[in-house]
């Protein structure tokens, strides 16, 4: 059987840990697709060889880690930015300040934040005072990201050596679709504490646009995953299918949503809205090999297929024209 | 991949995956008299080709794994047993988590350690290694593994690593514990050497910390021994350690243990007969 197919089969139903008969192979590729952490906490009741549960052990202490890291530079930026914008929360630190399920052995890279546009200005100047620096000094990089992109360059903080995207929106500007940024912004929810995260139905819809429209798809098993979990977190709220269509009608993210949907009722059995879901496609083949294509080595395989994805991404991301002159700049360099 | 090697140094397996087979054949016979590995490893290494062309056309190895550096440069083949060794070291580095991982070589004698840390080329590796010869149980010349749970030291007893001028020390050793010799190496020349046996036979046996030296080499340094506070102990094991932060209060708990609970001196020596003899001496002041 596919490696990863078993692990996403594993990750929906823990009992099925015991089809696993190679768990080197088994767990380097969970590490690789960021979901060692994930597998640890939906193994933690299963009978495993001693040597595994030994392995996911450390996982879980290090999951633990790196949500205390995440939350307290949340903390962080959070304080610099008091009084300067409302700033919400994204991906895996809003899970974790939610305590959401998804955040469960969740691995969490840079800190993201969501801003208003208008208040991009302010935000860096406090940002820049509070200790983070600018990663890239490229006149082009900068001229890429503050023309085209959906967020500044990414900012570090010379102390803590974390990294902050800030972003203005959920898709560069140039993408064909745009997600309504104001209304992300005005139906965000206050967490105790005073951070912010994006309404539930958001939440989904941006790590929709996360697994498709922006990237290659690579690490899209576990981008998955995070939408595997939302969706059972918040389906049992009154209305919430129909709020998810009617946001992801206003965010330009319908059609995306509902392969999302399909994608994870295929690979980790979630109850979805078969309406909203809609019927299967030949493409969603398509995205089911390409999510599923990391060999039991952890290599990341398929690279002609790779490539058709990371064309496909930046073609999503800006029209062709663009994207040629793009890409010769990125090849002269 | 199409070739591949289990190996069990200490507590951790490794699985090797290299698209060659003379990387594995090399590391085969530095590891021949091991202990199988488990049958379930810790971590995965690849050696492979940087891009396809490259497992034949002036082959180059690229060091990869569960844990990568995305900018590391690739080494001819002709060193794939040092991308194999560099490959181990960099899982080890980034990826234990059980573990407070000191940089640092380690002996044993009556069932307690003796921790040598320090700065690249201050000579611990090669102390370590004299020491191994010299009626000490060898732990270790490049990691030791301070368990949390329990204060103990874990020996991790890889193949020891022979840098430069310490190469001629180690001249009479048995050819069959001597790996080839690789020339031209970011580090300059290297050649393995495999632990004693019984270093080999007792790995898993873990010994209570009971001195911390930090050596210190140079030919016109006068011998010397001085007594090194916790504090500053304490913060040179922070330097000295890759896993220090990401176990965060294990590792606090675990280090502050450390230093309050055992002396540390630091050595000056010129020589490694100076070395030898300022070790045993300080190792004879702690009862």
């Amino acid at each position: 059987m596919n490696g990863a197919r078993l692990l996403a089969g594993v990750l929906a139903e823990p009992a099925r840990a015991r089809e696993v008969t190679d768990w080197t192979a088994f767990l380097c590729l969970a590490r690789a697709e960021s979901l060692l952490g994930s597998l640890a906490f939906r193994l933690a009741d299963q009978p495993l060889p001693p040597k595994v549960a030994a392995i996911l052990a450390d996982a879980q202490a290090d999951a633990g880690y790196a949500r205390t890291q995440a939350l307290w530079e949340a903390e962080m930026a959070c304080r610099a930015l008091a009084g300067v914008a409302p700033a919400v929360l994204l991906k895996g630190t809003a899970y974790a300040a939610a305590g959401l399920d998804a955040s469960a052995g969740r691995s969490i890279g840079d800190l993201d934040i969501l801003v208003s546009r208008t208040a991009l200005p302010q935000v860096e100047r406090a940002l820049l005072a509070a200790g983070w620096e600018w990663v890239k000094e490229n006149a082009y990089d900068d001229h890429y990201y503050r023309t085209w992109m959906h967020e500044l360059p990414p900012l570090i903080h010379r102390e803590r050596d974390r990294m902050i995207d800030v972003h203005h929106t959920i898709l560069p500007l140039t993408a064909r679709r745009t997600p309504d940024a104001a209304a992300l912004l005005a139906d965000s929810i206050a967490l105790p504490g005073g951070l912010r995260v994006l309404a539930p139905e958001d939440m989904v819809l941006h790590a929709v646009a996360h697994l498709f429209a922006d990237g290659d798809l690579a690490g899209g098993l576990r981008n998955l995953w995070d939408i595997d979990r939302l969706l059972r977190q918040f389906a049992g709220q009154d209305g919430f299918w129909e709020r998810l269509g009617a946001r992801g009608r206003l965010h330009q993210l319908l059609p995306h949503a509902r392969r999302a949907l399909r994608l994870a009722a295929r690979l980790y059995a979630t109850p979805v809205d078969r309406r909203l879901a809609g019927r299967g496609d030949p493409a969603d083949l398509l995205y089911e090999r390409r999510l599923l294509a990391r060999d039991g080595w952890g290599r990341a395989g398929r690279s002609l297929e790779r490539f058709g994805f990371y064309l496909r991404s930046h073609l999503l991301r800006m029209p062709p024209r663009m994207l040629a002159a793009h890409l010769w700049k990125k090849a002269r360099r | 991949m199409r070739h591949r090697l289990d190996l069990r140094i200490g507590p951790v397996s490794y699985r090797i995956g290299s698209a060659w087979p003379e990387p594995l054949a090399e590391l085969r016979r530095l590891y021949r008299n091991y202990p199988a590995a488990e049958a379930v490893c810790d971590f995965t290494v690849r050696l492979e080709p940087e891009r396809p062309w490259r497992r034949y056309l002036r082959p180059s190895v690229a060091i990869r794994g569960d844990y990568t550096l995305p900018d590391a440069a690739p080494l001819p083949l002709t060193l794939g047993l040092l991308a194999a060794e560099m490959g181990m070291n960099l899982q080890m580095a980034l990826g234990q988590k059980r573990y407070l991982l000191l940089h640092a070589g380690s002996v044993e004698r009556d069932g307690r350690a003796l921790i040598l840390t320090g700065h690249s080329g201050a000579g611990k590796s090669t102390l370590a290694a004299l020491l191994g010869e010299r009626g000490w149980r060898f732990m270790g010349d490049e990691f030791a593994l301070l368990d949390p749970a329990t204060g103990l030291l874990h020996a991790f007893p890889r193949a020891i690593s022979l840098k430069n001028a310490a190469l001629a020390l180690f001249d009479g050793a048995d050819p069959a514990r001597l790996g080839p010799v690789l020339r031209g190496t970011p580090k300059g020349t290297i050649r393995h050497l495999q632990p004693p046996a019984e270093a080999i036979a007792r790995m898993d046996q873990p010994a209570r910390p009971a001195l911390i030296l930090f050596p210190r080499f140079g030919r016109d340094l006068d011998p010397a021994t001085r007594p090194v506070g916790a504090a500053e102990v304490f913060v040179r094991l922070t330097q000295a350690s890759t896993n220090y932060v990401a176990l965060g209060a294990r590792g606090f708990d675990s280090l502050t243990s450390l230093v309050t609970t055992v002396p540390a001196r630091a050595i000056d020596y010129r020589s490694s007969e100076e070395a030898v003899a300022l070790v045993e001496s300080a190792w004879a002041e702690l009862r």
